[in-house]
C-alpha cells in the first residue's frame, strides 16, 4: 500500500491493499449515486411544480440532519430521506476507507500508523456522531 | 422557480463545473458555490453544504483509479489527514459563526489564489537527507517512472503540517477540497513529485471534507434538494471529465475555465463588500 521498500510481513500485498481500497471507494461512490437518483426521481415526481425554496436559510430539520433520525427513518422513508441516506452513504465512504487503513496497518504491525489512522478516524467519527456534544 | 427547472438547471451547471473541474485540475467545487450563490440565488451555507458533498463524491470517483497506479503515498497522507481534518472542523465551526458577506469575501479570494496555485508548472525539485521524525515515521518512498521505482525523501514536515492545517480550515470554511493547497504544500514544501503530490492530495481531499460535511449535515446545512442534482451532476461531470482528460488539448478549456473563475470571485467579492450575499 505505501512503502515499497518495506518488506511485507503478511500475506497483504500493496497492489491487493490498493485494489480493495479502490473497490470500496467506487462501490461507497455508486451505492450513495443509486440512493440519490432514486430518491431524487421519486421527489422530482411528487413536486416538480412546486415553488424551490433555497433562498432563505432555514435548516433543514432535525429528521434531515440528525444521524439518529436518518438511519431510524429507513423504515419509514420518504423522498427526502432517500436522499439524505444517500448523501450520509457518501460521508461514510471516505470514512470507511481510513477505517479499511487502520485494518491494513494493524495486519502490517505498524502500530505508530495504527495510532495515527485511529486518531484520524476518531476525529471523522466524532464530527458525525458527536452532534449532541457540540456548542451552538 | 419551479422544483423540476431548479433541479434541471442546476444539474447541467453541476455537470459543466464537475467536467471543467477535472479538466482543468481545478476540481469542481471552486466553481459551485458562486453557481449556486450567485446564479441560482441559493443561501450561501447551503451551497457551500451542496459542494462539499460533491467534493467528497469527484474525489472518491476519482481516487478509485488513482490508488492502483501506485503514486499516492498512504503514509504521508495519512498522518498529515490529522492536520487537515482537525482544521476542517474548526473551519465548519467557523462558518456557523461567520457573516456571510465575510465567508464571500474570503471564497472570491482564495478562489483567485487557486487558480493562480494550479497554473503554475509543476516540476519536481527533489529534496536530500530526510529528518529524523520522517525517518522514524518511515514516510519516505519510491513512485514508479519509466526508468524503473524512484526514491525520494520528503522535508519541512512540521512546515507542511502547518499548511494542511490551513488547508483544512479553507475547506470546511468555504466548502471546496482546497486540492491547489495541498498540493502547494506537498510539492513546494515537502518536496513531493508531483505525481505524488496530485494523487496524495485527490487521497486526503475526500476524508478532509467528510470531516467538515459531518458537522454541516449535523447543523441542517445539507439541504438534499440542493445537494442532490448538485452531487448527481459534478459525479457524472468529472467521470467524462476524466475519461476526455487522456485525448483532450485542454489550453483553451484552461484559459476559458480560467476567466469564468476569474469573474466569478469578483462577484463573490463584490457581494460581500455590497452585502449582498
Amino acid at each position: 500500500m505505501t512503502s515499497k521498500t518495506q518488506p511485507a510481513r503478511s500475506e497483504w500485498t500493496d497492489e491487493q491493499v490498493d485494489q480493495w481500497i479502490g473497490r470500496l471507494l467506487q462501490l461507497g461512490v455508486m451505492l450513495s449515486a443509486t440512493l440519490v437518483a432514486a430518491g431524487g426521481i421519486w421527489y422530482l415526481a411528487g413536486h416538480a411544480n412546486a415553488p424551490a425554496d433555497h433562498e432563505q436559510f432555514h435548516g433543514e430539520p432535525a429528521s434531515l440532519r440528525d444521524i439518529n433520525d436518518i438511519l431510524v427513518s429507513i423504515g419509514r422513508l420518504n423522498s427526502l430521506d432517500l436522499i439524505q441516506l444517500g448523501l450520509l452513504t457518501l460521508i461514510l465512504t471516505p470514512i470507511a476507507r481510513v477505517a479499511f487503513t487502520v485494518v491494513a496497518f494493524v495486519v502490517r504491525r505498524d502500530y505508530v500508523f495504527v495510532a495515527i489512522t485511529l486518531l484520524v478516524l476518531a476525529i471523522l467519527l466524532a464530527t458525525l456522531f458527536g452532534a449532541a456534544l457540540m456548542p451552538g | 422557480m419551479s422544483v423540476i427547472l431548479f433541479t434541471g438547471l442546476v444539474f447541467v451547471g453541476s455537470l459543466a463545473a464537475g467536467f471543467l473541474g477535472s479538466l482543468t485540475g481545478l476540481g469542481g467545487g471552486v466553481v459551485l458555490v458562486p453557481l449556486l450563490a450567485i446564479g441560482f440565488g441559493v443561501d450561501l451555507r447551503y451551497a457551500i453544504g451542496a459542494s462539499l458533498v460533491s467534493v467528497i463524491a469527484t474525489s472518491s470517483g476519482a481516487a478509485a483509479a488513482y490508488v492502483r497506479e501506485g503514486y499516492s503515498n498512504i503514509r504521508v497522507g495519512m498522518f498529515l489527514e490529522i492536520a487537515t481534518t482537525v482544521g476542517a472542523v474548526a473551519g465548519a465551526f467557523l462558518a456557523l459563526i461567520a457573516p456571510s458577506n465575510l465567508i464571500s469575501i474570503i471564497f472570491g479570494v482564495i478562489l483567485i489564489v487557486s487558480a493562480v496555485l494550479s497554473s503554475r508548472k509543476l516540476v519536481d525539485r527533489p529534496g536530500a537527507q530526510s529528518s529524523p521524525l520522517v525517518e522514524r515515521l518511515r514516510l519516505d518512498s519510491t513512485y514508479p517512472t519509466s526508468t524503473g521505482p524512484q526514491a525520494y525523501h520528503v522535508q519541512h514536515l512540521p512546515l507542511g503540517f502547518g499548511l494542511m492545517f490551513i488547508a483544512g480550515i479553507l475547506s470546511g470554511l468555504l466548502g471546496i477540497g482546497s486540492g491547489a493547497f495541498k498540493v502547494l504544500a506537498m510539492d513546494q514544501v515537502m518536496r513531493l513529485p508531483f505525481k505524488v503530490s496530485t494523487t496524495t492530495s485527490n487521497f486526503m481531499i475526500g476524508v478532509t471534507a467528510a470531516a467538515s460535511a459531518g458537522v454541516y449535515l449535523n447543523r441542517g446545512y445539507i439541504a438534499p434538494t440542493v445537494a442532490m442534482p448538485v452531487m448527481l451532476g459534478v459525479l457524472a461531470g468529472s467521470l467524462v471529465g476524466a475519461r476526455v482528460l487522456v485525448s483532450a488539448r485542454v489550453g483553451v478549456l484552461r484559459a476559458i475555465f480560467a476567466v469564468v473563475v476569474f469573474a466569478l470571485a469578483c462577484e463573490m467579492i463584490y457581494k460581500g463588500v455590497t452585502g449582498d450575499v
